[in-house]
């Protein structure tokens, strides 16, 4: 028995030094963790590389230009003297989609873009910009006429220029001394907003795709002007607390080609980082923190093949200020008291307005998730629909077959909107003017004076559809911290990526017949000893006292 | 059962039990946090449980090769050596007369530790299910950097597998209660001492296969 004791004595003591040894092989694991929290990642770091501080090597004083010393009188005229020296600088601009507002689209005789055939679920459509309403945003002196208006992205100060040549036009050659002196100043004015002159930086391009739609957040829900001075928790990469980027750092430009549009061709025909070539067209995540951007050998980084980082960095969107959800033009139209009216709701933001119909407004949105490559499917305003379905007006395209599709997060926009019942297409209703929808309404003579601008017969009758229009959700990225637990998407109800088919997600998919002969085959084996068990306690295993 | 004399013998080596506990050990951490990476239950969290039983997983599958190799060296392979002698008198015994106070057929020895319903088991256990458990379970691990790989057809098969050791546990675990008494084969495994009926003599039938050299 002595010996027995002792055996089991030194079992036990070998068990525990097996298991230390176990543990000291795990807690080194543990130690790297605290130790890479120290070091950075390798991602982290290749970002910084390639972020590094922006030593902007600017070589001109604008202030000291003399061209730009003088009394303008026209924007044109401003134009003029930055052609003086930036001498291609307005026909490289003129064709890009930032003056054009169109793109070729891959079907036949129709052009995407503003200006095109493209249409959406807010305002439908720019009427090939007879809609006045739209082309405030425009980068023109006069709309779509006449110069390009470089202080638009280029001024570092925003100058009423439009009210101010008017306002010289009216007072100059007066010889009253009071006007002379105003005159002026207007001049002063001008000129100083004239040679303060930058790269383009957040307020530049917030005034226009901020305010994409019509007003603050009504489009995107990943941009509004909360990220006119975002702090850390709103945005990593832009917070003034954070890294600081303008646009520009990640929105690289080539003869004004500005990198990163997403209309129908991939944002991203190979995956290529920063470090690899600083003027890469199409900029992804990948561009600064590498496909592998975690610390080392942690799950994470296998997940880049499939996930989109944004998919886990952005959380929900529209964080700070609401975004639209939702737009329902079938109930334009109600007056009170024989006037347009317009309710608020519980956001501070319009749920009503007699020119435009009913909205939706949410903050803290969660994002859907789709397979995308970087395209998507546009429903234009010559294509047939089916309006027995929910039409997807844009609709990301993509996957889980194609290696360059990733999952990816995106705000879904549903809308309801007129339709031809004839011709199965969308229709593009003109909004602002004396003849637009928003001075008459009467949408059946807003839809035959909008589908006339753009060449696109009317048959006379609509009826209102319901529609999706996808946003991809890229911007508002949240610090690491923030980022999505595992078990937000590997989980069995509720799965983020429950409507993602095509992979077998631990967590989230089963087969159901290997749970169903699992459970048979463990509730047989505890039957079958239970009874077995049973069987020796009554029989007394055969044994009689 | 009266008049035969008992005694104890030592069975199970040090290492034999340190690698019997260790792998129990780690088969049930492993069937822990398995299931809870299948969603059945929540515990730990769903990436503590990932990281877990991949640690653990990798952890045996060194251990297990080095187990291996010390079945190879030392010829306790020998142990696992099927066979169908006996093994219907065992299965007969397990289905009737232990419930009729017979004695079991086969006793074990230090040259035949396992007797041949045992044999068949334990060896499909670390012959067939163990290995494709660990193969399934590597190719699950690695899948990412394969390439063209599908997870689905690999989880398909690991989950049943688990299902199936799951099965095995039980059943193991109920046998352990089998011997003369409750306790006797699981303190054997942890001492290494068991209590058996004095057989003098090597029985016929185990000669052949299990005769050291």
């Amino acid at each position: 028995m002595k010996q027995t004791s002792q055996s089991a004595a030194a079992t036990l003591l070998w068990t525990a030094v097996l298991f230390v040894a176990a543990l000291m092989l795990v807690r080194p694991c543990a130690a790297s963790v605290a130790n890479a929290a120290q070091q950075e990642a390798l991602g982290i770091k290749l970002a910084k590389q390639a972020v590094r501080e922006d030593k902007h090597w600017t070589t001109v004083d604008h202030s000291k230009i003399e061209i730009l010393n003088q009394d303008f009188t026209s924007g044109d005229q401003i134009t003029q003297a930055c052609l003086s020296c930036h001498t291609d600088a307005s026909m490289q601009f003129k064709e890009t989609i930032h003056w054009t507002w169109k793109v070729p689209s891959e079907k036949e005789g129709i052009m995407n873009g503003k200006a095109g055939h493209a249409v959406n679920n807010f305002c439908i459509s720019g009427n090939a910009m007879e809609d006045k309403g739209c082309v405030s945003c425009h980068a023109g002196w006069n709309d779509i006429q006449g110069e390009v208006n470089c202080l638009a992205c280029h001024g570092k100060e925003k100058f009423p220029f439009k009210e101010t040549f008017a306002d010289l036009a009216a007072f100059e050659g007066d010889d009253d001394p009071d006007l002379v002196e105003i005159v002026d100043d207007l001049h002063n004015g001008i000129q100083q907003a004239v040679q303060n002159i930058t790269l383009p930086r957040r307020n530049n391009c917030g005034e226009c795709h901020f305010k994409g739609g019509g007003g603050d957040g009504v489009k995107h829900g990943d941009l509004d002007t909360s990220l006119a001075r975002p702090n850390r928790m709103l945005d990593v990469h832009m917070a003034e607390d954070g890294a600081d980027f303008a646009c520009t750092r990640c929105h690289t430009t080539v003869k004004h080609h500005i990198a990163g549009r997403l209309y129908t061709r991939p944002a991203a025909a190979e995956r290529k980082s920063l470090i690899e070539d600083d003027m890469a067209s199409k900029i992804t995540c990948e561009s600064c923190h590498s496909a592998t951007p975690h610390k080392a050998s942690t799950k994470m980084n296998d997940h880049t093949d499939k996930v989109a980082c944004q998919s886990c960095h952005i959380p929900e969107f529209a964080r700070v200020n609401p975004t639209k959800m939702s737009w329902d033009w079938s109930t334009a139209g109600k007056m009170k008291d024989g006037k347009p009216y317009e309710e608020k709701g519980d956001l501070g933001k319009a749920v009503y307005k007699s020119i435009k119909g009913t909205f939706a407004w949410a903050k803290n949105v969660v994002p859907q998730y789709y397979w995308y490559n970087g395209s998507f499917d546009n429903i234009g305003i010559k294509d047939k629909i089916d309006p027995q379905q929910i039409v997807e007006v844009s609709h990301p395209l993509g996957s889980p077959n194609d290696p360059d599709a990733r999952i990816h997060p995106f705000k879904i926009h549903s809308g309801k909107q007129p339709y031809d019942k004839i011709n199965q297409q969308l229709v593009a209703p003109l909004l602002s003017g004396p003849k637009g929808f928003w001075t008459t309404f009467d949408m059946n003579d807003a839809i035959m004076r909008g589908n006339q601008t753009l060449d696109v017969p009317y048959s006379g009758e609509f009826d209102y559809v319901e529609t999706t229009y996808a946003f991809p959700i890229t911007h508002m990225v949240a610090p690491a911290e923030k980022s999505l637990d595992c078990i937000q998407c590997h989980t069995r109800d509720n799965s983020r990526l429950a409507g993602i088919t095509g992979i077998y997600m631990p967590g989230r998919d089963k087969f159901a017949i290997v749970d169903t002969i699992g459970l048979i085959a463990v509730l047989g084996a505890l039957a079958g000893v239970t009874l077995h068990g049973l069987g020796r306690f009554f029989t007394r295993n055969g044994r009689e006292e | 059962m009266a008049g035969k004399t008992m005694t104890n013998v030592y069975l199970y080596t040090r290492f034999e039990r340190l690698w019997h506990w260790c792998q129990a050990l780690m088969v049930i951490f492993l069937m822990i946090t398995g299931f809870e990476v299948h969603g059945l239950y929540t515990l730990m969290g769903f990436d503590t449980a990932v990281e877990l039983h991949n640690f653990i997983g990798l952890f045996w599958l060194g251990s297990f090769a080095f187990f291996a190799f010390w079945l190879i060296i030392t010829g306790e392979w020998k142990q696992y050596i099927p066979t169908t002698r006996k093994l219907f008198d065992v299965a007969r015994y397990y289905a009737w007369g232990i419930f009729h106070g017979q004695d079991h057929p086969v006793q074990k020895t230090p040259g035949a530790k396992h007797n041949p319903l045992q044999r068949l088991a334990y060896l499909g256990i670390s012959a067939m299910l163990l290995p494709v458990q660990m193969v399934t379970g590597l190719l699950y691990y690695l899948y990412n950097s394969l390439g063209g790989v599908s997870l689905a057809p690999i989880a398909f098969i690991h989950t049943l597998a688990a299902f199936l050791l799951v099965n095995f546990l039980i059943i193991h675990l109920y046998m352990t209660t089998t011997g003369h008494s409750l306790f006797s084969h699981i303190k054997g495994m942890i001492t290494g001492w068991e209590e058996i009926r004095d057989t003098s003599k090597i029985q016929e039938w185990e000669t052949k296969a299990t005769r050291k050299t």
